[in-house]
């Protein structure tokens, strides 16, 4: 799933307090029998796909299902470097300008006919299309020129070097040529019957209720232990639960009150496996720049140290999270572990605001400077409960050293369109999901500080962008790892927004499935390789 | 009678007309567009291919040329595309000619708001005509807080009690969804009865909050009719007590309560959006839920349309039933 967002970045939507991306963590089930073939597990989604073509797809269950039945390229190995997927291998010429893919022999497409080159420049093809509605074009139209060498050589050449460039050939963008030439790809049978290469195979897709798939015997990777995968459309979180209690769910992403305490018990301790592992994501309190009182350093960094994250983390995520010092997860070649970090520590604050001209001078337990009281507002999305609550702990804590925190929640669309967008806020509290490539150009580059652009709390370090196309115009990890620490420290000194919290993806799954390991980039990565050892089946079905 | 209906059928268009008009202008007050939900946030969208998509969807238009393109296309029936990301006809996504019966979404609200809605009566009536017969005895007062716990009990709270009750503690009913895993390989009358357990959590859920309206109209409809003239002529000729409530009372009250059943057509239909949601059935409810959170316009439109016209039909089907009722209101 992360694969696919390999080089997207987007706001977490309230939908994602519930993950539906499944992904794990360190206890492995013990070998407990023979792998066996057969069984089906059955996953619960509160979001239905709309679409199963992959690059038409602009929602995270549509990605689920059609990751399943279409591969890409290249893929992110657990250890977060790319590998090849349909790709055997591939050269990138010294200038970091040209990539040529040497692609697989003899993968078929679930109807028989060879997958080759020309399928991936059909899709490359369609992507950059004009007429194409997808929200995928941009990383594409980078390409200065694609060309199918043989049948089994792809090469494409940019005009800059591009470091994201290699990962974006991941999933997005193969389609089966035979099927879809000459035919308008939103109108085509292909959009709710898509015939793919990967691992499993749409067999039916009731709309509101469910997707079965069913395991591709000619996997190029395998065949799936597992016969049948079915995707369960339960809109309502609670429902889902219940529904996993009664056994008619195999898996789903749980909340951190259902993670900690309502599956704490013997029933699901004995039937089912808990995984715990950072999201590819974070939560922060981003400050307008624009706005007099927080242009000032020295306000942003007095603001951090009177905030507590570990008790954030403990309070909203019941502990399942990590506090955040900059815009990567911990534990990743990216992420620098020696930044500034603040402490929960209220002198150092009092006195930053000493410095800045903050003082009580009228009595009345409130900041005032100039006549004027330290008093603002948090905005923040309505129907993540998350955030709210992070925010009135924020509000608490800013309350102790004297200034006056209001909230707001406001729906999703009014929020972006009526306040991001036209610049009417003065501080806020979001979450950015982020790719595996550590490319944040589009968040902190002060060229993209125009409406609908996303550096909207207008941040502007000439270093950091200097940092910001040295990071993406080399393939060299060494070089661009020494690029983007340094951000990191700028960050960490300058703090636009302060980082605060990496929450953890929570999946659980019904402990009779084995074969799970449990890595950085989640469980799913090896569907096909999970299991339910003969004697443990409980869906038997006719082959 | 004919020219009545006539009359009202007419006076139905400019209402529809209104209905939609209005619906859809509100529909545009509503900040965002269809196109965030691709766009938005995404730093892969240019400001350029967001006026393509934009362009596409036809949204680039001024508000009342985009109504009265709308407008041209329903009049033949044609509700248009959805701008979700599937760009299915809206009318296939709500009756899919490709599904059974049972699995057209509007089918599927309509069954369970039917069956809820006898449901209602059913046990409602009785209710509230033996609240008045025995007006302030245990039995009223009991019944009384009875029907006003499930007027005040959030909907999705009690169905998730049920949930935990009968599919998990007594394992006897489906906690969600609209057909069992197996369904296509059970016979008919499995199929059947598959379907049945389904509906018995939604359909009792929706009818429990409807009870106490309907009975405390009944109630207090059936004690105004019993204190009139009429009713103490027929006690005084000595007609049994039955006889009374029943054959002479019961029609007169139940008048009211036919208006009532008109107007309750929005209600259900808004009611139907809270519980296909919870119990996790593919209704028109649960589409409109999503479509909004999508601002799928087309989609939203088209429900509110029939929503609105359910609503009439149901108004015009009162009216009918009333005149049939009350012979004063059809000699007019």
């Amino acid at each position: 799933m992360n694969k696919k967002r390999a080089s997207l970045l987007y706001l977490i939507l309230a939908a994602c307090v519930i993950f539906t991306g499944i992904e794990g963590r360190a206890a492995d089930n013990s070998e407990s029998g023979q792998p066996a073939y057969g069984d089906a597990l059955i996953t619960g989604s509160i979001g239905e796909p709309s679409i199963l073509i992959p690059m038409l797809a602009g929602d995270s269950a549509s990605h689920d299902v059609a990751g399943l039945i279409f591969n890409g390229l290249v893929k992110y190995n657990t250890d977060l470097t790319v590998i090849g997927d349909l790709a055997e291998s591939w050269d990138i010429s010294s200038d970091g300008l040209v990539i040529t893919f040497n692609l697989k022999k003899g993968v078929q497409w679930t109807d028989g006919v060879e997958f080759t080159a020309d399928d991936v420049m059909f899709g490359y093809k369609t992507i950059i299309n004009e007429k194409t509605p997808t929200p995928y074009k941009e990383d594409y139209l980078q390409v200065k020129k694609a060309e199918v060498l043989d049948r089994y050589t792809f090469r494409v050449t940019y005009d800059k070097p591009f470091a994201p460039a290699l990962t974006t050939w991941g999933s997005l963008i193969v389609l089966p040529k035979h099927l879809l030439e000459g035919k308008d790809i939103t109108k085509s049978d292909l959009t709710r019957k898509p015939v793919g290469m990967g691992m499993y195979i749409l067999n039916r897709w009731t709309s509101g209720q469910e997707v079965v798939l069913d395991s591709n015997k000619n996997y190029f990777e395998g065949r799936p232990y597992i016969n049948r995968y079915i995707y369960k459309i339960i809109p309502d979180p609670a429902t889902m639960f219940l529904e996993l209690q009664s056994g008619s769910v195999d898996m789903m992403g749980l909340t951190p009150i259902q993670f900690t305490k309502q599956t704490d018990t013997d029933f699901f301790i004995k039937n089912f496996q808990k995984y715990r592992y950072p999201v590819f994501s974070y939560t922060y309190m981003g400050f307008n720049l624009k706005h007099p009182w927080f242009k000032d350093k020295r306000v942003r960094q007095a603001i951090a140290y009177a905030i507590d994250k570990g008790e954030i983390v403990d309070v909203v995520l019941f502990g399942l999270g990590s506090p955040a010092t900059g815009p990567y997860v911990p534990n990743t070649w990216v992420y620098n572990p020696d930044v500034k970090k603040y402490g929960h520590d209220i002198k150092k604050s009092m006195e930053l605001l000493k410095d800045a001209g903050w003082e009580d001078s009228d009595g009345d337990g409130v900041l005032d400077k100039d006549g004027k009281k330290f008093e603002f507002s948090v905005l923040t999305n309505m129907g993540n409960s998350l955030r709210v609550k992070t925010a009135t702990i924020i509000q608490y804590r800013l309350k102790k050293i004297g200034i006056k925190m209001n909230i707001r929640a406001l729906e999703w669309s009014t929020f972006i369109n009526e306040f991001i967008d036209k610049r009417r806020f003065e501080t806020v509290i979001l979450g950015w999901s982020i790719g595996i490539d550590p490319d944040q150009y589009d968040i902190w580059h002060s060229s993209k500080t125009k409406e609908k652009e996303f550096n909207f709390v207008s941040y502007n370090n000439p270093e950091v962008d200097e940092l910001l196309e040295k990071g993406r115009r080399t393939f060299d990890i060494d070089k661009r790892k020494e690029a983007y620490h340094r951000i990191q420290e700028i960050l960490a000194d300058e703090l636009p927004y302060i980082f605060l919290y990496v929450p953890d993806a929570t999946p659980i799954v019904h402990s009779r499935f084995q074969g799970i390991k449990p890595t950085t980039i989640g469980i799913s990565y090896n569907l096909h390789k999970w299991y339910v050892p003969k004697s443990l089946q409980k869906h038997v079905m006719e082959q | 009678m004919l020219t009545y209906l006539l009359k009202r059928l007419l006076e139905m268009i400019p209402t529809l007309i209104g209905i939609t008009l209005i619906s859809f202008l509100i529909l545009q007050l509503a900040p965002g567009k269809p196109t965030d939900v691709l766009t938005e946030m995404n730093p892969k969208i240019t400001p350029e291919a967001r006026e393509r998509l934009e362009k596409l969807y036809g949204l680039d238009k001024p508000i009342m040329t985009q109504y009265w393109m709308w407008m041209k296309r329903v009049v033949k029936l044609d509700f248009g595309e959805s701008f979700t990301t599937d760009r299915r006809p809206v009318m296939d996504k709500i009756w899919d000619t490709k599904l059974p019966l049972i699995d057209r979404r509007l089918f599927i609200t309509f069954l369970i708001n039917v069956l809820s809605t006898v449901l209602i009566f059913l046990i409602a009536i009785p209710i509230g005509i033996s609240s008045a017969t025995h007006q302030n005895s245990l039995f009223d007062k009991i019944s009384t807080v009875f029907v006003f716990t499930g007027f005040a009990m959030p909907g999705f709270w009690f169905a998730l009690l049920l949930m935990m009750l009968f599919g998990i503690y007594l394992d006897v009913l489906p906690i969600s969804g609209f057909k069992s895993m197996e369904y296509e390989s059970l016979s008919l009358s499995g199929q059947i009865w598959d379907r049945t357990k389904h509906l018995i959590l939604p359909v009792f859920v929706s009818s429990f909050g409807g009870l106490a309206g309907i009975s405390r109209y009944m109630r207090s409809s059936m004690l105004e009719v019993i204190k009139q003239d009429y009713i103490m002529t027929a006690r005084a000729k000595g007609l049994p007590d039955a006889t009374v409530i029943y054959k002479h009372g019961l029609r007169n009250a139940l008048l009211p309560i036919i208006t009532i059943l008109g107007l309750s057509v929005p209600g259900l239909i808004g009611g139907s959006v809270i519980f296909e949601q919870v119990f996790g059935i593919p209704g028109m409810g649960q589409l409109f839920y999503m479509s909004v959170m999508m601002r799928d316009y087309p989609m939203v439109m088209c429900i509110l349309t029939i929503g609105g016209f359910l609503t009439l039909v149901g108004n015009m089907v009162a009216d009918i039933g009333y005149s049939l009722a009350d012979p004063r209101i059809r000699a007019k």
